[in-house]
């Protein structure tokens, strides 16, 4: 062997050496990052906010888990599961040698205790929500130490899918007990909670190594958003959530290693025309705002690629329906988002009786057509949706005039007086089936915002969409559950009872100090997989 | 030489005031292009020929908001203002020359004015407002509320000034010389009081002028597509927090400027005594 093949292979060998011990995760350290508000309640059951889901996913265990990354659920403290009586039974094997944090073993008794709080009056946990709809609720019955089965008075579709949302509970008692990676150390209010690994935790990595890797997670109150983002350049945090695009775009320039564009996330972002009889609308405008043509003719005069471009500086996506194509399965792929065309939307307009007066369009009465949009006051990026909406209906005739106002009075005029014209508002989606969406479509449901908690449905595709949603929760096979919903998502794109305008994109940033981040759209972005996150050591940072 | 200072400022200062009254009245000749004009495929450009202090945001031209936006801040600050320190010259002057009994009514009413969480009232505003209320009608409506809003810390400092005068030497003479309080009123209190009240009136137009920026946040002030100096500003507070150099995006200031120069010049040009 000559001189310089003995040099390289030297070289090789002491980069095989070194390499995988730097590439595999080493525990320790501590990962910081903001929040923008106090968690509500630290109790799991009782978690309905963003902060107090967070806290929930890092110290809960549950029986299933839907990844986040594949969007399947994965057994967790279930080993397997199985349905019979066409979903009104479940059974759930569970994981042997589960402790709790407190040393305490996990049994199936711990189980039933859990959804015997979930179903408690008294505590009103929102994960009772979907069960409660169901005649006869849930019953757990325990089957031995390691097994139990639960029982629907009704077919639930979808029911595994709510399990990611209810945290096992000790049925010791020991309400601070958690199966999770982590557990609450420290809690000071207006300032920071501190969790710590739990040594208890069932998981271990490839290499046998006990989850998780860190030893805790810093979670700092910063309600600026600027301010989080200046402290995350200078290193004092590790991960940012739902980064608004203007402060994306800037961290993109200064460190593109950080910052992530996920694409289009579940939340979208929309219009929608009051059509509750209940509001105090002169006859006029409620006709216009109950006819299919008048709301597919605005939605069509909308540019929305102009709103995803100039308002989210291109990190949004245009919208048509309720679902986001981020949701792999449950998205209409044959629906498209309008071009934005005024010469369609007059068209169309004319059809309905209205006509073009000079600069101002009339319906068949003479009245000329205006209407107020109230939109939460503060939220620049609705204030520019809202402007440029503005001048896309200027063109064909429409005075629109802007009201932001606080975020309480606009929920009064939306949900009590219903005194409002239209309103621009986005939602948060969480959940990717549609059975968490049945409050939004149902004719009777709460969220059904342009005409809400009706007896009757008003029109006949409410009806439709009425007998879609309920035939799909009560569907057992996915794929009929689909075609149904797609069905709901066609008829909303026709009717446009709200005009979807975009998807937000997901915008987060993770140091490159933090090893095993892989940011997700769905929520928590980028601590859906804490167990596995791990600090790096300063040579691997410097390394990339 | 330094009397032709002053008047060498003074000139500069009234030639800037009539450009910027002149300009701002004529923004509809002299803007390139109307203030709600959307240039969309040239959103945040940097100043060029066709866009003198570049565009904002949603593609309009700043330079014409700029223009546009003196109507309403070089008309109406100095209306609200007007209206803020004519409360509290009565408020104030009443305090002053009514009693012991009157003035203790007086303060407490200032006091609570003072104290009073204006911010809900604001809300409370807004929302018995009705929503299609038009821009130019809320802009009244919002410079009103701040005229009627303002007077309460001038009142304190009239209050006190007018007191000052009440027992100075030349009133006691008055006094003594038996002229009627009308007279006294005419002729030596309201003379002296004119630098205080003048003071607060032109310490109040920028600070008119930037509450209606704040105002926004509450759905109130100039709403959109309306231009004012106050919402141009608030172009600003993203420049001074993005962690770049201040001047980077330098045109962003120009907004800031004007209003400085504006009531620079202001008080340059009118009340000498304030000056003095």
């Amino acid at each position: 062997m000559s001189f310089r093949a003995r040099v390289a292979a030297a070289v090789f060998l002491a980069f095989a050496a070194v390499l995988p011990a730097a590439a595999q995760p080493a525990p320790g350290g501590q990962l910081r990052l903001a929040i923008q508000a106090e968690p509500k309640s630290l109790d799991p059951l009782l978690a309905a906010d963003e902060p107090s889901e967070l806290v929930r996913h890092l110290t809960g265990g549950v029986l299933v888990r839907l990844n986040r990354q594949t969007q399947a659920l994965e057994p967790e403290l279930a080993v397997k599961w199985s349905a019979a009586a066409a979903g009104r039974k479940l059974r759930f094997e569970l994981r042997q040698g589960v402790t709790f944090s407190d040393g305490s073993p996990f049994s199936a008794r711990d189980v039933c205790h859990t959804f015997q709080r979930v179903m408690d009056p008294k505590i009103d946990s929102p994960a009772s929500e979907p069960f409660r709809s169901v005649k006869g609720g849930i019953a757990c019955s325990p089957d031995g130490n390691h097994a139990v089965n639960l029982s629907l008075g009704e077919p639930l579709a979808g029911v595994e899918r709510l399990l990611d949302d209810i945290a096992m509970q000790s049925a010791s008692g020991n309400a601070r007990a958690v199966l999770g990676p982590f557990t609450v150390a420290e809690h000071r209010a207006g300032s920071h909670l501190l969790l710590t690994r739990n040594t208890n935790y069932w998981k271990k990595d490839e290499r046998g190594v006990r989850l998780p890797y860190l030893d805790g997670i810093r979670m700092e109150l910063q309600r600026n958003r600027e301010f989080e983002l200046m402290r995350f350049r200078r290193g004092e945090l590790e991960l940012v959530n739902n980064l608004e695009p203007e402060l994306f775009d800037r961290l993109k320039r200064e460190a593109p290693a950080a910052a992530r564009d996920l694409g289009p996330s579940l939340d979208s972002e929309q219009l929608w025309f009051n059509q509750s009889p209940r509001g105090p609308l002169p006859a006029h405008k409620r006709a216009w705002f109950t006819s299919g043509e008048f709301r597919r003719a605005v939605s069509e005069a909308i540019r929305r690629a102009d709103l995803a471009r100039i308002v989210y500086r291109g990190h949004a996506t245009p919208g048509v329906g309720p679902t986001s194509p981020a949701n792999q399965f449950w998205f209409n792929a044959a629906l498209k988002p309008p071009a934005g065309d005024p010469k369609e939307a007059l068209a169309r307009l004319a059809r309905a009786g209205f006509r073009l007066e000079g600069k101002v369009l009339r319906d068949r009465g003479g009245n000329p057509v205006e209407f107020s949009v109230i939109t939460n006051a503060g939220n620049k990026s609705r204030e520019r949706m809202a402007a440029l909406i503005q001048q896309d209906l200027a063109e064909i005739g429409i005075r629109v005039s802007l009201a932001p106002m606080d975020f309480p009075s606009l929920i009064e005029r939306i949900t009590r007086t219903f005194d409002y014209d239209a309103c621009l508002l986005g939602l948060i989606f969480s959940d990717l089936d549609p059975m968490g969406q049945m409050s939004i479509w149902l004719s009777s449901g709460p969220q059904h915002q342009w005409n809400p908690e009706q007896k009757a449905p008003a029109t006949e595709w409410e009806a439709e969409i009425d007998r879609l949603m309920r035939a799909q929760a009560a569907e057992p096979d996915r794929q009929k559950r689909k075609q149904a919903f797609d069905r709901v998502q066609q008829i909303v794109a026709e009717q446009a009872p709200f005009i979807y305008l975009v998807y937000r994109n997901a915008l987060v940033a993770a140091s490159p100090a933090l090893g095993n981040a892989a940011p997700v759209i769905l929520r928590p972005q980028t601590l859906w997989n804490a167990d596995r996150l791990y600090m790096k050591a300063p040579a691997q940072v410097s390394q990339r | 030489m330094r009397r032709l200072a002053v008047r060498g400022a003074r000139g500069l200062a009234w030639a800037f005031l009539a450009v910027l009254f002149i300009s701002s009245l004529g923004a509809g000749w002299l803007a390139p292009a109307p203030p709600e004009k959307q240039f969309r495929e040239a959103p945040n450009s940097p100043p060029s020929r066709a866009f003198l202090l570049g565009t904002d945001d949603l593609g309009r031209d700043r330079f014409s908001r700029l223009l546009h936006g003196g109507r309403i801040s070089l008309l109406l600050a100095p209306s609200a203002a007007l209206l803020a320190v004519a409360c509290a010259a009565l408020v104030g002057g009443m305090a002053a020359f009514g009693g012991r009994r009157v003035a203790g009514l007086l303060t407490g009413a200032t006091d609570l004015t003072l104290s009073l969480p204006w911010l809900l009232l604001l809300i409370g505003v807004r929302a018995a407002l009705p929503l299609d209320v038009s821009p130019p009608v809320s802009v009244g409506i919002t410079f009103a509320i701040l005229g009627l809003l303002g007077w309460a810390a001038p009142a304190r400092v009239v209050q006190t000034g007018v007191a000052g005068i009440l027992s100075s030497n030349y009133v006691l003479a008055a006094r003594c010389r038996g002229l009627s309080w009308t007279r006294i009123m005419v002729r030596h209190v309201l003379p002296n009081t004119r630098p205080v009240l003048a003071a607060q009136f032109w310490s109040s137009v920028p600070v008119f002028i930037l509450a209606e920026a704040n105002l926004g946040l509450l759905g109130l002030g100039v709403t959109e597509p309306m231009p004012s100096w106050g919402t141009l500003l608030r172009e600003l507070e993203s420049c001074l927090t993005s962690g770049q150099p201040v001047l980077a995006q330098y045109w962003l200031f120009a907004p800031a400027l004007v209003i400085l120069f504006a009531v620079l010049s202001l008080v340059v040009v009118f009340p000498s005594e304030v000056n003095s």
